[in-house]
């Protein structure tokens, strides 16, 4: 599963959901990548989904999924966003 | 023993002394040290290299575009002209002092999991790029005192180490107002702004009469995206500066282009410049902060991550338009009451208004409802104005540049930092 992290910089919030979801990836054994994006740069990205919080979740149009996330701090929610994405892979 | 002597000749004198490939090491040791998988430690490692190499190039194309707007203001106004921006100071404070902020950067990691484990002060700060700016700015302060070598890196490691773990506390208070009380806390050197809010929110206003209770449009979310924001900014600016300063400046530096031509493209090279040096920051941060909080975890469990900024922004998004507006407001009126007192003119730039004066904003609205949100980003707005103004001369050659560092701790650091280090220097 290829994820993209987007913020509005790259650097803050996305970083932070990029730790999450892999910490989640490792825990639950899924295989693949998250890499940190900020909103101008994820044109032309190839990508499973895309997980943002949902301000900027609402900016971005992108052929893979957009997976909007209200508390990127709630372990719990981004937990059950990334199972629910992996099985529909 | 003579080749023991010649790697540790190279390790002290050639990968030491190359900011790109220090950067490169410290990634390394945190990934070995968090026993990552060979391929996760050769793609973290290179990647962080390749960043510091790429932070370099942008700030070359940002060079090109600052050192026309410089000489203009400077020409029209006869005074010297500042756009404060974090990026822009800290590509240019590589260029000297890069071997000095890495060593900085990571003995302030572990001075900030000291003070963590040994004081009540139980925060680890994970905003990667704002550890970068302070390294940096702690390292142009420090030398401009005439610490070197040794001293300075130890200095300036305690007390990036300190204000890493001071920040967080401070905003704590607030913080648990604004979640009502998660397990994360504030890392932002915005944060003297934001408790000032706060505490102006706490003299003016009522937290019940909520700024979340208007309806406001949400067209200026575009402004998130700090390319944008830098971009028509830079454009203003050019374009604003070319008209007064007239046509017998401008075509000095406009090669021949008019004003609308000139004006759009200095705005452009110069965000594509931020943009540069962004992706490196990204490159370099996105691979040293998760090494750093998973030696955090293991080192100090019981702290908070301290995170950006904009993870308040969910909790009061009313608050972040009208914060940030009012903030831009603060540092226009500044501006103009900058020049007479004899400071440099501090032009006040979208990206550090926009993240600082809507985190002000949000914390204002904490304690202080609508009012709180207005006047308490207004006053952060005054401060990132007279602090940056103010910060220059301790800055050294580096407070000659057209730009400075943004936010308000960077200030406040830099200032109080700055005139102690001359009473012992």
């Amino acid at each position: 599963m290829r994820v993209l992290a987007v913020c509005g910089m790259g650097l803050g919030s996305s970083l932070v959901l990029k730790m999450n979801i892999e910490k989640i990836m490792e825990q639950e054994g899924i295989e693949g990548s998250v890499e940190v994006k900020d909103l101008s740069s994820i044109q032309g990205e190839q990508a499973d989904y895309i997980f943002a919080s949902e301000e900027i979740g609402e900016k971005i149009e992108h052929p893979a999924e957009v997976i909007s996330v209200k508390n990127m701090t709630d372990k719990n929610e981004i937990r059950e966003k990334v199972l629910a994405a992996y099985k529909k892979l | 023993m003579d080749f023991l002597m010649s790697f540790v000749n190279f390790l002290v004198y050639e990968v030491l002394n190359q900011p790109a490939t220090l950067v490169g090491l410290m990634a390394f040791l945190g990934l070995i040290l968090l026993k990552k998988p060979f391929s996760k430690i050769m793609s973290g490692t290179l990647k962080s290299i390749l960043g510091f190499v790429i932070l370099g190039a942008g700030a070359n194309v940002l060079i090109g575009s600052l050192n026309n707007l410089g000489p203009m203001i400077q020409d029209a106004f006869n005074i010297q002209g500042v756009i404060p921006t974090n990026e822009a100071i800290v590509a240019l404070a590589q260029q000297t002092l890069g071997t000095q902020t890495a060593l900085i950067m990571a003995f302030g990691f572990i001075a900030n999991l000291l003070f963590a484990r040994l004081t009540p002060l139980k925060y680890v700060f994970l905003t990667g790029h704002h550890i970068f700016f302070m390294a940096a700015l702690l390292s142009a302060v420090l030398s401009t005192a005439g610490l070197t070598g040794v001293p300075l890196i130890v200095a300036g490691a305690v007390i990036l180490g300190f204000v890493m773990v001071l920040f967080p506390a401070l905003a704590e208070p607030f913080m648990k107002k604004i979640t009502g009380g998660t397990d994360v806390a504030l890392g932002h050197f915005g944060t003297t702004g934001y408790v000032a809010a706060g505490l102006v929110g706490n003299l003016v206003g009522d937290p019940e009469d909520s700024t979340e209770d208007i309806e406001v449009p949400k067209t200026l979310s575009f402004l998130k995206e700090s390319v944008l924001s830098t971009m028509l900014t830079m454009i203003i600016i050019f374009f604003i500066v070319s008209l007064i300063a007239g046509r017998d400046i401008y075509s000095q530096y406009s090669n021949g282009q008019s004003i609308f031509m000139f004006s759009l493209m200095q705005g452009i090279t110069f965000s594509a410049g931020v943009h540069i040096i962004l992706t490196g920051v990204r490159m370099i941060i996105g691979e040293i902060v998760p090494a750093f909080q998973g030696i955090g975890e293991k080192l100090v469990p019981d702290a908070k991550p301290a995170l950006d900024c904009p993870i308040t922004f969910t909790y009061a998004p009313n608050a972040v338009i009208i914060g940030f507006l009012f903030s831009f407001l603060g540092g226009l009126i500044s501006m103009f009451l900058l020049g007479p007192i004899g400071l440099a003119l501090i032009i006040p730039g979208m990206v550090p208004h926009f993240f600082t004066g809507a985190t002000a904003g949000v914390f204002g609205n904490a304690t202080g409802g609508k009012k709180g949100a207005m006047l308490g980003a207004f006053v952060n707005g005054i401060l990132i104005s007279f602090l940056p103004a103010l910060l220059l001369p301790v800055l050294g050659s580096l407070g000659f540049a057209n730009t400075t560092f943004g936010d308000a701790d960077f200030g406040v650091v830099g200032i109080i930092i700055g005139y102690i280090a001359k009473l012992f220097a």
